[in-house]
């Protein structure tokens, strides 16, 4: 009654970004004050509109309206996060077990998830938690049969060909190569959410050391 | 409408202290919006209609916020003289062991006890205070959400707790007398549906059975969604990519039984949906425990908007 979805495209693609962040700033524009949230995903916008000022009908001819002649963003829309990671077996247990199905040592692993830039399509599951894409097909790996019921802050993980960070501590099913320092969301800073849908985001190896000295915390992610 | 009567109580530096506490007591508003898009969930008294009544008997703003008291169990003692209104579910509310009406406000003397026993009539009460409660807000909003640790008395998410002190926000109010039974639902309840964009891809059957069986709402039920059982629903789409999901949305995971997503759900999800019910279907299904039999009734969009802007009305 309040809320209409906007679907641009039928499938995940990066290349579709560009389009949904063009959609986000006009529909921004159009509604104005009588937007409440919008909600952009891999596909799709929600827009939650302020039924007290305007009924479906009108919604849907301002959409229309936003819509109308758009142009894809710039490339250089979304910015460019580059994130430190401490992938260890001890903070990420899935680093050796993804290793060992692909037959490699843990050093290719982290080389191949570090190694491009990925797209964060949409922002959920915890306040700035950013599913995040495409990590290499031969990494791909679905999620864990039993989720954890608790995986700590910062835990870098990959679900299929998705990879995102833990923004809190939370339960979860996704496999773990390692940790960052880096907190995602903070109230207290002005950007509260580090991460925003569409920005570039992309991981940087580091050593234990370099982790510890960022105020990392190296508690095992499963006490043995 | 009856011209509501107004006295004036001043509240001053009372504060209501709680001395215990029942299953689950919270502070909420109308919700957290504008962060929707960062992951931040909407938040927000689940009887929205019912916290906007207890704070109209105060003359407050229908969205301040207030107290969510589900299931009773809570214990406040006054400090000081403080008028205060409750409304929604009959969790046995007394004063001083004197029982009160489920829906009004009245004034509470310094060192009375206030207590909500158990549930009677509906699941959750709201209890307003002169101005709604005065607490430090994140991004517009006092909406308690445990999961993301936003929002209650002290910006944490944490709920009402032995030894809080709720303050409130203004000194005084202008009590009033409520102006019309407020209905909590029994046995059954229907709730309003507004059809959405995956309707089409459910089978036959199970679109006669989602309309005209009844359903049971499940003990799995919570401030994120409540599950119904009943015949399984089957829908042909597979593999839907997670989008944005409305306040109500009913969703059907491969089981087939929908879950309805109320005001602490996740942002986005990807399972497809009937549709979503409408605020006041939201606000009646905050009220329905475990068992009660619901049947989904179809509406249009002009026709959930209408209702809605009725309720709305009667507080102006």
């Amino acid at each position: 009654m309040d809320a209409l979805i906007v679907r641009l495209f039928a499938a995940i693609d990066e290349a579709h970004m560009p389009w949904i962040l063009a959609a986000d700033n006009a529909l921004r524009e159009r509604f104005g004050e009588a937007l409440i949230d919008l909600v952009p995903s891999y596909t799709t916008l929600l827009v939650h509109y302020d039924v007290a000022r305007l009924s479906q009908r009108e919604a849907r001819q301002w959409i229309d309206d936003a819509l109308r002649g758009l142009k894809p963003a710039s490339t250089e829309t979304g910015r460019e996060h580059r994130i430190p990671v401490w992938y260890d077996d001890s903070v990420g247990p899935e680093l050796t077990r993804i290793a060992e199905r692909l037959g490699v040592d843990t050093d290719e692993i982290v080389r191949r998830h570090a190694g491009r830039d990925y797209c964060a399509f949409a922002l959920g599951f915890s306040p700035g938690y950013a599913f995040m894409g495409m990590v290499e097909e031969a990494l791909a790996t679905p999620r864990l049969k039993t989720p954890r019921r608790k995986v700590a802050a910062g835990s870098v993980g990959i679900a299929e060909r998705q990879t995102a960070i833990y923004s809190m501590r939370s339960p979860g099913g996704w496999n773990i190569l390692g940790r960052t320092a880096v907190e995602l969301f903070d109230r207290e800073r002005d950007e509260i959410s580090l991460f925003r849908p569409g920005d570039r985001v992309r991981f940087e190896p580091i050593s234990r050391e370099a982790f510890i000295e960022q105020g990392g915390d190296t508690t095992p992610l499963e006490e043995r | 409408m009856a011209t509501p009567e107004i006295s004036r109580a001043a509240s001053g530096n009372a504060a209501l202290v709680v001395e215990g506490t029942g299953p689950l007591a919270l502070v909420e508003d109308a919700g957290r919006f504008g962060a929707r898009h960062l992951g931040v969930t909407q938040g927000g008294a689940l009887d929205w209609i019912a916290l906007g009544w207890a704070n109209w008997l105060l003359g407050n703003a229908p969205d301040a916020a207030g107290i969510e008291i589900a299931m009773g169990g809570l214990t406040l003692k006054a400090t000081g003289r403080m008028a205060v209104a409750i409304a929604g579910a009959d969790l046995g509310a007394t004063r001083d062991g004197e029982t009160l009406p489920a829906n009004g406000s009245f004034v509470l003397e310094p060192g009375q006890v206030l207590a909500f026993d158990q549930p009677r009539a509906g699941l959750r009460a709201y209890l307003a205070l002169p101005g709604g409660i005065d607490a430090e807000p994140f991004m517009g909003s006092l909406s308690t959400v445990a999961r993301e640790q936003l929002g209650g008395l002290d910006g944490r998410g944490s709920a009402l707790r032995v030894g809080d002190r709720l303050t409130a926000a203004s000194v005084a109010a202008e009590t009033r007398e409520m102006p019309c039974a407020m209905a909590m639902p029994q046995d059954e309840a229907t709730l309003e549906l507004v059809t959405g964009a995956q309707i089409a891809h459910f089978d036959g059957a199970s679109l006669y059975a989602a309309f005209n069986q009844a359903w049971q709402v499940d003990s799995r039920a919570d401030r994120m969604g409540v599950r119904l059982t009943g015949p399984a629903l089957h829908c042909r789409l597979e593999g839907m990519i997670s989008e944005g999901i409305p306040l109500g949305a009913v969703q059907v995971p491969p089981d087939g039984q929908p879950i309805i997503l109320l005001n602490d759900r996740q942002t986005i999800g990807g399972y497809p949906r009937l549709g979503a019910l409408s605020p006041i279907a939201c606000a009646r299904l905050g009220q329905c425990a475990p068992g009660t039999s619901i049947r989904l009734s179809p509406v249009s969009p002009h026709q959930a908007r209408r209702a809605y802007l009725r309720q709305l009305a009667l507080w102006r």
